[in-house]
């Protein structure tokens, strides 16, 4: 009953998730829209898990965990970028662009 | 009824997000981000997934965005006197790219689910009720998800183990 609805969020959310990704420079606020994009798959799976039985559930779980561990380091990588360049800006991160 | 409240949930987590992806302080972009998870929690219970709804505001509300909260503060990130947009090729682009997307995102949602491997309406709810909300992803975790479980663990610890080795002054 709510599938379509669900996945039309989840679209618009995974949407605004890449928009953001795309716009801005502040590499803090770039992980924080992989967050969200995250966050609309996982509607997805929920959504879907109505349907098609509680394995989408479970998949939740696992999305989550990876998550946090990506959190963990990904934090941990900005704060060592920060300490050595002294900015968040991701055009100012350009080590390895040719 | 459910359909008012899943549009009013729904709609609280598009406006949300988009003030995330357009404030310029990050500070504030991470307290919108928790009001779209927490609407989104609000959504996982009206699709019968009380338990994850209740891990979403643990672990995504509480642990993770306390985590960036916390890095944000480390980093004195608070006032943000120029914006960080991309100027207006890169969000003409980013509009393009996004509603591209969306579109192809909107039709893929079109698409019916096969009957053959849809289980018949309300089944979900009628195991949850039989079995309780935990043990309807205990069950599947433990039994059919049993290695993956295990290698998450793994990961974790991993992720602990490079999160210190990271963030340490001098490796």
């Amino acid at each position: 009953m709510l599938l379509g609805p669900s996945l039309a969020v989840s679209a618009i959310l995974f949407s605004l998730g890449v928009a953001g990704v795309l716009l801005r420079r502040n590499v803090i606020i770039i992980f924080m829209c992989i967050e969200l994009m995250l966050n609309a798959v996982n509607l997805t799976f929920i959504a879907l898990a109505q349907q098609l039985g509680p394995d989408g559930q479970v998949i939740v779980f696992f999305v989550m965990a990876v998550a946090a561990a990506e959190a963990a380091v990904g934090l941990a990588i900005i704060i060592a970028i920060y300490r050595h360049k002294q900015t968040l800006d991701v055009q100012n991160i350009n080590l390895l662009r040719g | 009824m459910t359909l008012v409240i899943f549009w009013l949930f729904a709609a609280v987590a598009i406006a949300a997000a988009l003030m995330c992806i357009t404030r310029r302080s990050a500070v504030a972009s991470a307290l919108w981000l928790v009001t779209t998870l927490f609407s989104l929690a609000g959504l996982f219970v009206l699709l019968d997934a009380q338990f994850i709804a209740a891990l979403q505001v643990l672990v995504y509300a509480g642990a993770i965005m306390v985590l960036f909260l916390f890095v944000i503060m480390l980093l004195n990130l608070g006032r943000q006197t120029a914006t960080d947009m991309r100027g207006w090729p890169g969000r003409l682009v980013a509009l393009a790219l996004g509603l591209l997307l969306v579109t192809e995102l909107w039709v893929l949602s079109r698409v019916p689910v096969l009957a053959q491997i849809q289980l018949p309406a309300g089944t979900l709810r009628q195991v949850t009720e039989a079995h309780g909300v935990v043990s309807v992803i205990s069950g599947p975790l433990f039994r059919t998800y049993l290695v993956p479980f295990e290698v998450t663990s793994m990961l974790l610890l991993a992720a602990i183990i490079g999160a210190v080795v990271l963030a340490k002054r001098r490796v």
